[in-house]
């Protein structure tokens, strides 16, 4: 049996009367890479902040790398990394500033901070950027230094939120083995995706819609059982009766989609 | 700590890459100094006067010298009837006529009065208002000497005006305090709200978020870059202000100072509560623009006395932090009276920067829920 980092039982998080994650219920084993699917607002966004001591849960047990998220948030802060949708270094900061910003937030040592730059610089071929400021970097570089900057403190786990969101092909390949790098130094990747090619990628999967989990395997297991080719057809299959047998209900749904975008 | 001064660091690079940032906060309180100081005035020099003078004799002359060597006029034109006078005034150059009546000296000696108008354009009132006051008083003066050396009239009350604080009515001492309290307002609630809402919209407030650092020290870590250099910015502007003006701080600097801090905090706080309420950065200055800047220039007393005010007015003043501390940098600049004279002004803006923080508290961590 793996170890396990993040267990999730029962959680529900409500907004008022909107229910945006509704008694989810799932673990996360260290070293693996996990998908978290869902339509807009499905409610990814919301179980990732929980997961990352950002929301509190309004009732269910969360822990992740050992702690409690609704009693010490804190604590997961300091055992986490984490990269947005939206690009998160600071464009008038060099790459060497935002390393050393970043690592100097997670409690590194200076002389271990320049050294894990230079290794980093090294491995991403980055040698000649370290002094240019971010500004002036094209978006597929940025991405892989955010990311890269995201686990210079080694978290265990390291939450990921859409982070390939308009790269091109080649840049997203190269940071899927960068993702896959991670994991094998067993750090455990949670990554929300809208790229079904990239749900293939990752050892498990679960696929969201409307605040509850409805699928969660690998890839190859919930192709057999959904009698699928790819993972974007078991989606679509998943995704459809809720979608298609809506009839006058569709109005709701978006409004409902809406609201829950708001709250993220 | 050490994560809290990285933090901090950041905050400085912020400030020292964006040229229209530093602009705004240094260039910015230097140019409101000197444009306040020379361009808007309230006290007059060189005035230009004409004079229509219908007697011609040496009392006429004598009092002419004794307004044109005053400082705050110069002669334009001389005149020789009174159809010249709108003439001279559409010209422009003229802000006021001394008419003096024939036969001056003659009837002043012979019935111990005699008659010379001030005629002032009025198309710009305050200006006209100055003028005749300046021309009214050096003709008393000029009266009261006349009185002592004829001897001939009946005594006369003769009020003796001492303008206290600020014998000359410079404007500079009106002006200085005022901006100082317009631009330390309005830069540190700017700049502080401009900042934090920045990290909104570019999402990286989000990652900042995750990371260990607690929400106090995030705002903390905002707002202590601009403390610093809002107060290197005070001290600069008293010092231009001395240097270009000649207004020295009468009272206790190290008072100042100690209020100036808290005034600045006040501020500071303002500008997270801001940015508390505001999605982004448009927003943010739009906040501070309109709800700071304008209410501290028109009802704060900055320019226009509040007890010259509508009660109304007077009601939405007070609750201006503008207001209390003009009132406290003018005591302790111009006045130079200490603390027990400003306590309560200062209990105010205290309170109200207690106020500011625990709503901006409130309204964080309410955002996190």
């Amino acid at each position: 049996m793996p170890e396990t980092v993040i267990k999730v039982e029962n959680l529900v998080k409500k907004f008022g009367s909107f229910v945006a994650n509704d008694h989810l219920t799932f673990e996360v084993y260290k070293g693996e890479i996990f998908g978290f699917l869902g339509a807009n607002g499905a409610g990814k966004t919301t179980a990732l902040r929980i997961l990352s001591g950002l929301l509190e849960p309004t009732s269910g047990k969360v822990i992740v790398a050992g702690f409690d998220a609704s009693k010490q948030p804190e604590m997961i802060k300091k055992h986490i990394g984490y990269m947005c949708q939206r690009f998160s270094l600071y464009e008038d900061l060099t790459v060497k500033e935002n390393i050393m910003l970043y690592g100097g937030i997670y409690g590194m040592s200076t002389t271990l901070i320049k050294q894990k730059t230079a290794e980093l610089l090294d491995r991403l071929r980055f040698g000649e950027y370290g002094d240019r400021l971010i500004a002036g970097l094209p978006l597929g570089l940025r991405q892989k230094l955010a990311f890269a900057v995201a686990v210079i403190h080694e978290p265990e786990i390291v939450f990921l939120d859409e982070p390939t969101g308009g790269v091109d092909p080649v840049t997203r390949r190269q940071f899927w083995e960068m993702i896959y790098e991670t994991a094998s130094r067993g750090i455990t990747v949670f990554v929300t995706t809208h790229y079904m090619d990239e749900a293939e990628y990752c050892d498990r999967v679960s696929i969201m819609s409307e605040g509850r989990i409805v699928a969660l395997d690998t890839p190859e297991n919930l192709k057999k059982q959904y009698n699928a080719k790819t993972i974007e057809e078991v989606f679509i299959r998943i995704a459809r009766p809720l979608y298609g047998g809506m009839g006058q209900g569709a109005w709701g749904m978006g409004q409902r989609a809406e609201s829950g975008e708001r709250r993220e | 700590m050490k994560r809290f001064l990285g933090f901090v660091k950041k905050e400085f690079i912020h400030i020292f890459r964006d040229y229209r940032t530093l602009i705004i906060l240094f260039g910015l309180p230097a140019v409101e100094i000197l444009i306040f100081g020379f361009v808007v005035r309230t006290d007059i020099n060189d005035a230009g006067v004409a004079i229509l003078d219908l007697s011609k004799d040496e009392t006429t002359q004598k009092l002419t010298d004794k307004i044109l060597s005053s400082g705050f006029f110069k002669k334009t034109d001389d005149l020789l009837n009174y159809n010249d006078i709108d003439r001279i005034f559409k010209k422009g150059h003229t802000r006021a006529v001394i008419v003096f009546e024939e036969d001056f000296g003659a009837r002043l000696i012979k019935e111990g009065k005699a008659t010379v108008s001030i005629i002032a354009d009025a198309s710009e009132p305050n200006v006209a208002t100055l003028v005749s006051n300046y021309a009214s008083a050096i003709i008393s003066g000029f009266n009261r000497e006349m009185n002592s050396t004829l001897l001939s009239a009946a005594p006369v009350v003769m009020p003796e005006v001492r303008m206290y604080f600020n014998p000359s009515l410079k404007s500079h001492f009106m002006f200085v305090p005022g901006v100082i309290t317009l631009i330390m307002i309005l830069i540190c609630a700017l700049m502080t709200s401009v900042t934090i809402t920045r990290e909104k919209e570019f999402g990286t407030m989000e990652v900042l978020l995750v990371s260990p650092l607690k929400p106090v020290q995030i705002i903390l870590g905002k707002v202590t870059p601009y403390f610093l250099l809002s107060f290197i910015n005070i001290i600069t502007i008293l010092v231009l202000s001395w240097f270009v003006f000649g207004l020295p701080v009468k009272g206790s600097i190290v008072l100042l100072m100690l209020e100036t801090m808290l005034y600045i905090l006040m501020s500071l706080t303002i500008g997270i509560f801001i940015s508390t309420v505001s999605k982004t950065m448009q927003q943010a200055i739009f906040i501070s623009a309109i709800g700071l800047l304008l209410p501290t220039i028109l009802l704060s007393g900055f320019i226009f006395p509040i007890e010259n005010m509508p009660k109304i007015y007077d009601y939405v003043s007070s609750i201006l932090p503008p207001r209390y501390f003009i009132v406290i940098i003018k005591n302790i600049m111009i006045k130079g009276t200490g603390f027990m004279y400003v306590w309560k002004e200062t209990l105010i803006i205290a309170l109200m920067t207690v106020l500011f923080m625990v709503f901006s508290i409130k309204k964080f961590s309410l955002r996190l829920q």
